[in-house]
């Protein structure tokens, strides 16, 4: 069966295809004798590997298109002709007779079939980020950024556009549990109550409460209350990927905590010691940071900021990097000391660094003198206080404390050191003196250092003679076990309640439905031991803020608050704090021998917390590509040391292609590793990423997880069961290579163009000397050279013809974008097997493209959604007419005619076309059907589909402008960003600019006006409307010359 | 050995030929014409209601204006079905006391809605918006029908594609003046009963469609007929 093929022009025989095991060497010696610059996706396409042209020449890749379940070929020409007869049938009948339930009273503002908007905030790590909900009929559907607010400017994140299937995901825990008994809540409050009374009498000895960090005044006051109340009762917090270093850091340099706030545009140098800014929200203020910092190199012809990076593990940030070393993390702080004594930052003592460190430090350090003042030093939020204090002393011997970087009181109330925080509560219930415990949120048995034993401590307190456990989560997980009393938790979309963002500015949370599942918010739990236990969530917000704004105005003051989403001038002011380096320790010493294990939060499932959401699983890390697991990252030389130099093996049959179909296909099969760290073992999958630094392996956290829902069930390894208190983020251990080997969906040799040059890029320099970098006229063909029909013949593109510019400079691979569009046109999920066969169906990919020696490449991130050709190869050849030409220039996708040939995307040259191989849409499930964009067909099996720029959101902008008589010229007047698609919203770095190309002040006329403006492929002259803006980087000529 | 078959038989053989042609062209076209049909359309057929609500009574007896009930029909694709708040404004008042308006009294009491078969049902890949309808001057007469003469509801037109692009392909033929487009007994302009707009007398359609088309702004029919106009 492997054995057919779909229409492959080039054939090669399975015998050919081998484990690409491509010798480093072979590799680099390949590098060195290439002419100009070579762009690579995999190892494998460096090395010519046969296997590789075949995916080149493959519409899918392999697998994709082939019938691979255990069912016959006889079997399933039963099924199909069974199906042909009862389609037959099924078209003579008619349709069933739909109903319409209006209401009974309908609520005054609410129009049916246009969206409303709600301003909110979503809760994340220690703060949280303000964001406008759409609502349909006032089901969320879509969440956007604040446009109003600064931590936002309109943009998101992943996470928070994923949190509408969080919402509604069916796994979400429904029933209130006493020790696994579904119970009615009068009964627990009756439980609770009993407790209350209890602790009243003995000043609340023995009364624990263990939250995630948070930002919210409400809670904080409701916890002072119950201080005041229970004066022996104690809050600890504990969330795993905390940023205790930074904190003590903060200690270390002030002598007390405080946020550091940087200000990236303001920045003409920036050198990041590991600190990943423009890699996720991990970092506080990572949306609007990535905004600032892209804000100064949108246009080479003014002058570029430059970015140094130290990096122990590769991030998005290192790959935007004019200049970046991959550092062991022993050595980091090292170079953090050199840097530091060369910018003047007394009682640095020199760090012991190498040559090339050496070279990086010195060019760093000469840039930051010449710009004192106007540069950052940005150290990394997982490491020692000492580095972070040491890059708060440099930013202020710089100059730069004040200027580019301010400081702030901590975001989140009464901050604690988690690590000490959640010891404090292990040793106190070992020790027999915690009777109660409410846990609020988080997943303490999974995620606490697994040497605190928390799962054993939590028993030791369920068993005990007077203990109750009391935890209110959203899902059932591997702490519920533990709970005496389980309490659904509502969705930050299903609760009122306050936050901060990165910048102290209050936000505000209203619920846009009532709990689906009968959740309760943590402001509600935590009231039964207050002296209000019954008031609402909403009463209770009230009546705190009424506490703190006591002018005759409240009530407008309010309702303005609610509609913005936030409280006017609430940012936190500057503080006037000066670093003062005391005694920092020595650094530690760097053993050249020693395997490093590094932690670090999942890009996309985050510490676990998102384990079950689809799409996010679905939503490959932006480095290595890979989805639905974790893997180890090492370096490739490390990998080559192990004699596996297997970096990319997709679409290479592992064994003969007779012997069994579905090992045919195991793609993507990685060699196990075994990491040893302080006596404990986990087996993980190494993974070779490019840059990484040697003698070191990365592991991710968040998977492997034992209880949770269907989608995150069985996915990856559980990097907490080796982490212990020692080592938070980074320990020193030993990998050993094992026989066996992972299957994992790695999407990154999917949809390979073929093209030398996808990418195009140059130095500052290069680019002032040669503005036309990108074009090459000999390969351009004319507009002339068509046989395609020319639309502006007839008459077409006149009114509004749209188009899109991607800026490859701005674009920092967050995958905000993609997500995005899932959730705004009802993109399916397909699973972990079907991405392993290239059936993914993200319609806006983001392909990572490498450049140089696999040790430290350069790497470009390319966002590819539709290119809406004018010359449009996939037209022609639909045999029924399924896709067509819009008269503004768009490729329409008709669902509803569409027959399944697949030839468009077999002639599709950006490999941009997705199909339902199987029904991967879930019609079945009810709260999913909630959550549905109604603007947008759900697709069904058979049914080819693919980006048309939101084509929803436009019809909408017209049509609302044609209904205010809006005209200019004979054009419908649309103003310029009235139309944003979805990802272009998301975008953090707003590198995705979308607009009329008939207006030449709109920003794509004038961003495609650039010399820099070029089209993908466009040798083959397919007139693509989205065009992208050669990347442009800003290398310091001092180190160029070396 | 004796011929088994007639002569005839060879006659009879060519004409099975075309026969059977035939039979298959018939049987196409049949079922070309049965999709088309009232039987799957449910064009003309009136559904059974919970409650029997006229509109001629309401229209054509009582005077409402259709934006009395159906309110969002100028802001949004969905014109609106009424809440059982509205038909109460008036039932609060009069029939109180009706066994036909025991369901929306229920309603009202129950806070439950009143499960109304839909009459008008496009599939769901269609997207059709009555606001834009509305600011073109399209009457709601040309897809409704005459509702104001309609005592039960019913689907005057087929509402198939083919029957939507009649208009599209030819808007001019239907448009009227926007201050016409609740009026259920405006006609279209004749010889004998000119219609009057922007101080002009008209006595054609077509010159009434294209000077309306051209103040309405009416997109061209290439842009309007674009599959990405209806279908997403």
């Amino acid at each position: 069966m492997s054995n057919h093929t779909d229409s492959n022009p080039v054939l090669i025989s399975a015998d050919e295809i081998k484990p690409a095991s491509p010798e480093l060497e072979t590799v680099r010696k390949k590098l060195a004798s290439a002419t100009g610059k070579r762009y690579w996706r995999t190892v494998q396409e460096l090395a010519d590997e046969p296997a590789f042209g075949e995916l080149l020449q493959r519409e899918f890749p392999r697998g994709a298109g082939e019938w691979l379940d255990p069912v016959s070929r006889r079997n399933f020409l039963k099924l199909a002709g069974a199906s042909m007869a009862l389609a037959g049938l099924a078209g003579c009948t008619r349709q069933p007779i739909e109903q319409i339930l209006p209401y009974v009273r309908q609520p005054e503002y609410l129009v049916p079939g246009k969206p409303i908007f709600f301003a909110t905030a979503m809760p994340f790590s220690d703060y949280a980020l303000p964001l406008l909900v759409e609502t349909h009929e006032y089901r969320p559907t879509k969440v956007e950024g604040n446009p109003q607010h600064g931590a936002s400017m309109g943009a998101t994140d992943l996470f928070a556009q994923a949190s509408i299937l969080d919402l509604y995901d069916p796994d979400r825990s429904v029933n209130i549990t006493y020790k696994g008994e579904p119970r009615p809540w009068g009964e627990f409050l009756g439980s609770i109550r009993g407790r209350v009374l209890y602790h009243n009498a003995n000043k609340g000895a023995g009364l624990r409460f263990l939250t995630r960090a948070t930002a919210s005044p409400t809670f904080g006051s409701q916890m002072a209350a119950i201080q005041q109340t229970f004066p022996q009762s104690k809050w600890h917090r504990w969330q795993p990927v905390h940023r205790d270093g930074a904190r003590a850091g903060s200690k270390m340099a002030f002598g007390a905590y405080y946020d550091p706030i940087y200000k990236f545009d303001a920045a003409d140098v920036v050198v990041s010691l590991d600190g990943d800014f423009l890699s996720g929200s991990w970092f506080p203020g990572f949306v609007r940071y990535a905004r600032d910092f892209m804000s100064r190199r949108k246009d080479p012809d003014k002058g570029m900021n430059r970015l140094y990076v130290a990096e122990t593990c590769p991030t998005t940030t290192g790959a935007k990097a004019d200049h970046k070393i991959p550092v062991r993390n022993s050595e980091l702080e090292h170079i953090a000391r050199a840097l530091a004594a060369k910018v003047g930052v007394a009682g640095a003592g020199g760090g012991q660094i190498n040559a090339d460190q050496q070279k990086w430090v010195d060019a760093a350090a000469a840039d930051l003198m010449q710009h004192k003042g106007k540069s950052i030093v940005v150290p990394g939020v997982f490491h020692t206080p000492a580095l972070c204090a040491l890059a708060h002393a440099m930013n202020a011997a710089l100059g730069n404390a004040g200027q580019t970087v301010t400081y702030i009181d901590p975001v989140e109330i009464a901050p604690v050191e988690h690590l000490q925080s959640i010891r404090e509560l292990v040793d106190d219930i070992n020790a027999g003196k915690v009777e109660t415990l409410i846990i609020i949120d988080g997943n303490p048995v999974y995620d606490v250092p697994v040497d605190l034993g928390f799962g054993d401590a939590l028993k030791k307190v369920v068993t005990s003679e007077n203990g109750m456990i009391v935890q209110l989560a959203i899902y059932n997980n591997e702490t519920s076990e533990y709970a005496t009393w389980h309490v659904p938790m509502a969705h930050y979309l299903e609760s009122w309640g306050d936050t901060r963002s990165f910048d102290g500015a209050v936000t505000l949370m209203q619920p846009m439905i009532a709990p689906l599942y009968g959740g309760k918010s943590a402001n509600e739990i935590i009231a039964i031991f207050t002296d209000q236990p019954d008031s609402s969530g909403y009463d209770m917000l009230r009546a705190y803020w009424r506490s703190q704004h006591t002018g005759d105005d409240f009530e407008a003051w309010w309702r303005r608050s609610l509609h913005d989403g936030y409280i006017a001038n609430s940012v936190f002011p500057a503080k006037q704090v000066t670093a003062r380096l005391g005694a920092v320790p020595p650094p530690p010493a760097v053993d050249p021998n020693a395997i490093e294990i590094i932690f670090r939060p999942d890009p996309t499932i985050f510490d676990g917390a998102y384990n079950n959401n689809g799409w996010l699983q679905e939503t490959p890390k932006p480095l290595s590509r890979g989805t639905w697991d974790n893997v180890a990252y090492i370096s490739p030389n490390m990998a080559n040391e192990f004699g596996f130099f297997v970096l990319e093996t997709d679409g290479i049959a592992t064994s003969d292609s007779q012997k069994n179909v579905n090992a045919d296909h195991q793609s993507d099969s990685q060699n196990v590793i075994e990491i040893t760290l302080d006596g404990r073992k986990v087996k993980v999958p190494a993974w070779p990423q490019p840059g990484h630094p040697d003698q070191a392996v990365s592991l991710f956290l968040g998977y492997g997880r034992k209880k949770t829902g269907t989608v995150g069930a069985g996915a990856g390894y559980d990097a907490y069961s080796v982490r212990p208190m020692t080592s938070q983020y980074v320990g020193s251990g030993s990998i050993q290579l094992t026989k066996d080997h992972w299957d994992i969906a790695i999407t990154q040799g999917h949809f390979t163009m073929d093209t030398r040059e996808p990418v195009k890029a140059a130095s500052l320099q290069q680019y002032l000397d040669n503005k036309q970098f990108a074009h090459n006229p000999e390969e351009e063909p004319k507009e002339a050279d068509s046989l395609y029909p020319d639309f502006r013949q007839k008459g077409w593109y006149k009114a509004n013809a749209w188009g899109m510019a991607i800026d490859l400079n701005s674009c920092v691979g967050c995958q905000a974008c993609s997500v995005a569009c899932y959730a705004e046109n009802n993109i399916s999920v397909v699973g972990k097997y079907q991405v392993q066969r290239g059936r993914e169906m993200m319609w806006i990919r983001i392909d990572t493209y490498y450049a140089g020696d696999p040790a430290n490449p350069s790497v470009y991130f390319q966002p590819l959604p539709c290119m809406q050709c004018e010359n449009a190869p996939c037209e022609g050849v639909c045999p029924v007419g399924a896709t067509v030409h819009s008269t503004e220039g768009l490729n329409d996708m008709v669902y509803n005619r569409c027959v399944g040939t697949r030839y468009c995307s077999n002639n599709c040259p950006y490999k941009v076309r997705r199909f339902n191989f199987l029904l991967f849409a879930d019609y079945t499930t009810p709260v999913l059907k909630l959550m549905r964009n109604p603007d947008v067909t759900v697709r069904s099996r058979g049914v080819m589909e693919k980006c048309t720029y939101c084509i929803q959101r436009i019809t909408a902008a017209r049509i609302n402008a044609e209904e205010q008589n809006r005209y200019t010229e004979g054009r419908i007047d649309i103003r310029d960003g009235e139309i944003k698609t979805a990802c272009q919203q998301a975008c953090p770095a707003d590198a995705i600019i979308f607009g009329d190309i008939n207006d030449p002040n709109s920003r794509v006329a004038q961003l495609k006006a650039q010399p820099r403006n070029y089209s993908v492929l466009s040798e083959v002259n397919t007139r693509p409307r989205t065009t992208y803006l050669a990347a442009v980087n800003n290398p310091n000529p001092e180190l160029e010359k070396a | 050995m004796p011929q088994l078959f007639h002569r005839s038989a060879n006659t009879l053989a060519r004409a099975s030929i075309l026969g059977v042609v035939l039979l298959l062209t018939g049987v196409a076209a049949a079922l070309f014409q049965l999709q088309r049909s009232p039987y799957v359309t449910r064009q003309h057929e009136v559904l059974d209601q919970p409650i029997p609500f006229s509109h001629k009574h309401h229209v054509s007896g009582l005077g409402l204006d259709c934006r009395y009930c159906h309110t969002s029909v100028e802001e949004s694709s969905f014109a609106g079905i009424p809440p059982t708040k509205t038909c109460m404004n008036c039932h609060a008042e009069m029939w109180t006391s009706a066994p036909l308006l025991d369901p929306l009294r229920a309603s009202f009491r129950t806070g439950q809605s009143i499960h109304w078969n839909r009459v008008h049902d496009l599939p769901d890949y269609v997207y059709f918006n009555h606001s834009i309808h509305i600011a073109k001057g399209v009457g709601c007469y040309s897809c409704h029908g005459p509702v104001d003469q309609m005592p039960l509801m019913y689907e005057e037109n087929s509402l198939q594609m083919e029957w939507c692009l009649n208009c599209h392909r030819e808007p001019e033929k239907f448009l009227r003046p926007k201050e016409e487009v609740f009026n259920m007994t405006y006609h279209q302009p004749t010889p004998a009963h000119p219609v009057e707009w922007d101080g002009k007398q008209y006595y054609s359609q077509v010159l009434l469609g294209d000077d309306l088309k051209q103040q309405y702004h009416v997109r061209t029919v290439a842009d309007i007929t674009s599959c990405s106009t209806c279908h997403r």
